[in-house]
């Protein structure tokens, strides 16, 4: 029985290391990334680590970080994985991180009663709970810049005006593919009740995380359903399956939309040249057009400071990446300006995160014009809203396919609203907002 | 010289029959005790709740396993599922009786997993080894698929996840939820666990437990001697999915929090399979040093490079870790089957003799 006592000597040993890293130098303040570059998921987290680490090296070495405050980041590998995100978290909280990214569904609803208590802002970036852009019972989660139930209605607009008016929807049939988890469940109740309220037929495809890959059943089952149009919410190794098969039954590829996160290269390019045509929901522009990415390029991926292959820089994923980071960073740099301390506390960030206004100006002044669509978070209004466009695929890469246009707001906020509520009820006792509204 | 039990002479059966016979192993056991119980007071909230505790929680899952597998020679791989059930009974059980205690629920919804891994065991009175690690697996297929389309489960939650709500106890302490602190969250489990293992530890070394090990060596002459494999196997079971069960709700509860069906996947039956298998079949002791291998590997990795000065990525990390276990599992499957545990009784035998080896 002796080892017992060596293990737990170990541990007590491990316990001391482990204290003794947390360290923060004077002028820098630590962000953890938690990313996943392995597990099925990878093909997707990659582009998004790369974004997210490249933007932030690229701000320390061209402008030495934020107002003189080095960025100190740290990837921590979750591989999609509750279990691991809950180690990372746990992590994150013990080195004192400004913010919480946590790139998962899952994830993001373990965080989310936890924020509050633990004072660590969660920004789940477009993704995560839909209701938690209420901010009066979410103050500690962000979901900027718009939620997957602004996505779903954006969706089913855009149908509607392809069809010549939401009135001409009645009698269709949209075919929802989705993969059977948190993620591609969350659209669901806001779908259904649009589908009632314009008489269209749902019909949903679940797709079990661990049959990603094999989707052939799905698809079958599409051929013989013939639905008028494909709405897809995948990740990872779903999308790239997807869109094969599609092709394969000769789906109509200009009919079936993805959600901003079904909209990576890779996963189109899948389709071989049948998937042209395809299209995804968007918020942030594609390419590498804009000074910021030459700055990317030129201080962190031909410096050989990143794990980025030069030809992914600008790829639709990467960017969303970069969109991520930025949201970090002008959040920073607005909490310095509110608090008027430079080296910030996780506290101090909420509030950043909660006055994050970039309006056209600002991306001018950061190198990132047009980027994305002005982005307003308020205290009440933790996502934003702004506007979303559909991107296509041309077989080679994504054009801008939509002018910019805006959610179904009056359809989403009364839902919203009333998510929050339960989540509240089923949760009691949730604690009431105590923080002020600091603008 | 320091481990030798000469001169130490038992003069009763019941000090013959005790757990610990050998005076240096009490000592050994009080101080790890008294360790247990210190920690709590020297460490980081870190240290608590992302390793001691889930350390605790997925020994006594390997346990569990460790019964089935070890102990009765059956093999299974759908401990993750017996986990959710437990994890998904005990919350239902607390949404429909909020004001019970916690603990009281977690030791009951225990009892639905040993249910649900009676039906399940009852293939193996037919048929053994790899074919019914299958219909082990179609439980986990066909749990995990519950645990997706029975809405009822999960309270018609919109995500399909089970979110852990606030409850107190023991005079208004906060047990689970956000606020619970780490250190309460710890010594519950540790509660758990030390009362658990040691009600197991008994079964073990008792009728029922010999009833498993002489099925596990050789069925027939077991039957020949009078053992009733119905009993001896299906006790083997629900034994087995009832320490699943309660180390899955407390997994939820006490750990992660919130859960969606895919934390009781496959993937987390092979984590417990691999704990197991490492650790030692059919020991206790090694179902902790598994999961303690298993669990410790990438969190002492991922703190060790960079305190050595490597620039290591985090995913190269995790590359390592699983590396590492895949090795080793061939490793131990090759030259020492018993795993740590054996490696672990030859270090005694060996302290026994010391510094004198021919002695």
């Amino acid at each position: 029985m002796r080892l017992h006592t060596l293990t737990a000597g170990a541990f007590a040993l491990a316990l001391t290391a482990g204290a003794a890293l947390p360290v923060q130098a004077e002028d820098s303040v630590y962000i953890q990334l938690p990313t996943y570059r392995t597990g099925p998921f990878a093909g997707s987290g990659i582009h998004i680590a790369n974004g997210m680490s490249d933007y932030l090296k690229m701000l320390n070495e061209r402008d030495g970080g934020i107002n003189g405050v080095k960025l100190t980041i740290e990837e921590c590998e979750t591989g999609y994985d509750t279990q691991k995100g809950v180690e990372c978290y746990e992590q994150a909280k013990a080195k004192g991180t400004l913010v919480f990214n946590p790139w998962s569904t899952g994830i993001t609803l373990q965080v989310i009663p936890k924020a509050s208590v633990d004072k660590i802002p969660v920004l789940s970036m477009a993704y995560g709970l839909s209701a938690a852009s209420d901010g009066e019972t979410f103050p500690w989660v962000f979901n900027p810049p718009m939620t997957y139930w602004d996505g779903a209605s954006g969706v089913i607009k855009y149908i509607g005006e392809q069809e010549g008016g939401l009135d001409k929807l009645a009698g269709k049939k949209i075919g929802y593919i989705f993969l059977d988890a948190g993620y591609g469940r969350e659209p669901i109740p806001l779908l259904e009740n649009l589908a009632k309220e314009y008489g269209f037929e749902m019909v949903q495809y679940p797709v079990p995380g661990k049959e990603m890959q094999n989707q052939a059943s799905q698809w079958l089952n599409v051929r013989r359903d013939k639905p008028d149009y494909m709405v897809m919410w995948g990740w990872g190794a779903m999308n790239p399956t997807a869109v094969k098969e599609a092709t394969k039954i000769r789906y109509p590829m200009d009919k079936f939309i993805g959600v901003w996160w079904a909209g990576g290269e890779d996963d189109a390019r899948a389709g071989g040249a049948e998937a042209k045509g395809y299209k995804t929901l968007n918020f942030n522009l594609v390419g590498a057009d804009l000074p910021a990415f030459e700055d990317i390029r030129k201080h962190v991926v031909d410096a050989g400071k990143s794990q980025t292959a030069p030809a992914n820089v600008g790829e639709n994923l990467y960017n969303r990446g970069v969109l991520n980071a930025m949201l970090m960073s002008e959040a920073i740099r607005i909490a310095q300006e509110k608090t008027g301390k430079t080296v910030i506390t996780s506290e101090d960030m909420r509030i950043g995160l909660e006055n994050l206004v970039i309006d056209e100006a600002r991306l001018e002044a950061i190198g990132l014009p047009g980027f994305i669509a002005p982005l307003n978070v308020t205290c009440a209004n933790h996502s934003g809203t702004t506007k979303m466009y559909i991107s296509e695929w041309d077989g080679e890469k994504w054009v801008k396919a939509s002018d910019w246009f805006e959610p179904m707001t009056d359809k989403v906020a009364p839902l919203l609203v009333s998510a929050a509520e339960e989540y509240k009820a089923s949760n009691a006792p949730w604690p009431a907002r105590s923080e002020p509204c600091a603008n | 010289m320091l481990y030798r039990e000469s001169g130490q002479y038992k003069t009763s059966y019941i000090a013959d029959q005790a757990i610990f016979p050998i005076r240096e192993d009490r000592i050994g056991m009080a101080i790890i005790g008294l360790v247990a119980l210190a920690i709590p007071f020297f460490a980081s909230d870190f240290f608590l709740n992302a390793i001691m505790t889930p350390f605790l929680i997925l020994s006594l899952a390997a346990i569990g396993l460790n019964i089935l597998t070890g102990y009765a020679g059956q093999l299974s791989l759908g401990t993750g599922a017996f986990m959710g059930v437990g994890a998904y009974s005990c919350y239902k059980l607390t949404s429909i009786f909020p004001d019970v205690n916690i603990i009281i629920l977690v030791m009951i919804s225990g009892l639905f997993s040993a249910g649900i891994g009676v039906m399940f065991g009852l293939p193996s009175l037919r048929i053994k080894g790899l074919y019914l690690a299958v219909t082990t697996l179609a439980a986990q297929f066909f749990l995990e698929w519950c645990f997706i389309r029975i809405p009822w489960l999960y309270n018609y939650n919109a995500s399909g996840a089970i979110e852990v709500p606030e409850r107190r106890g023991f005079g208004d302490i906060i047990l689970t939820g956000p606020s619970a602190s780490a250190m309460t969250q710890y010594f519950v489990v540790l509660a758990i666990v030390v009362v658990v293992t040691l009600a197991v530890k008994n079964i073990v070394r008792g009728r029922i437990g010999r009833q498993w090990m002489m099925i596990r060596d050789m069925d027939i002459a077991a039957e020949l001697m009078g053992v009733r494999p119905l009993t001896a196997k299906l006790s083997a079971f629900a034994v087995s999915s009832y320490l699943s069960g309660v180390a899955g709700a407390m997994f939820i509860f006490f750990y992660l929090g919130a859960a969606e069906p895919s934390a009781f996947s496959i993937t987390l039956s092979f984590q417990i399979l691999f704990m197991v298998i490492l650790g030692g079949l059919g020991s206790l002791v090694g179902s902790f040093f598994g999961a303690a291998f298993i669990w410790g590997l990438p969190i002492v990795l991922r703190a060790g490079f960079p305190a050595l000065g490597l620039n290591v990525g985090a995913e190269v990390i995790f590359h390592i870790a699983q590396m590492v276990v895949g090795a080793l599992i061939i490793f131990f499957l090759i030259t020492e089957p018993h795993g740590l545990a054996r490696l672990w009784q030859i270090g005694k035998e060996k302290l026994r003799v010391w510094p004198f080896p021919y002695a």
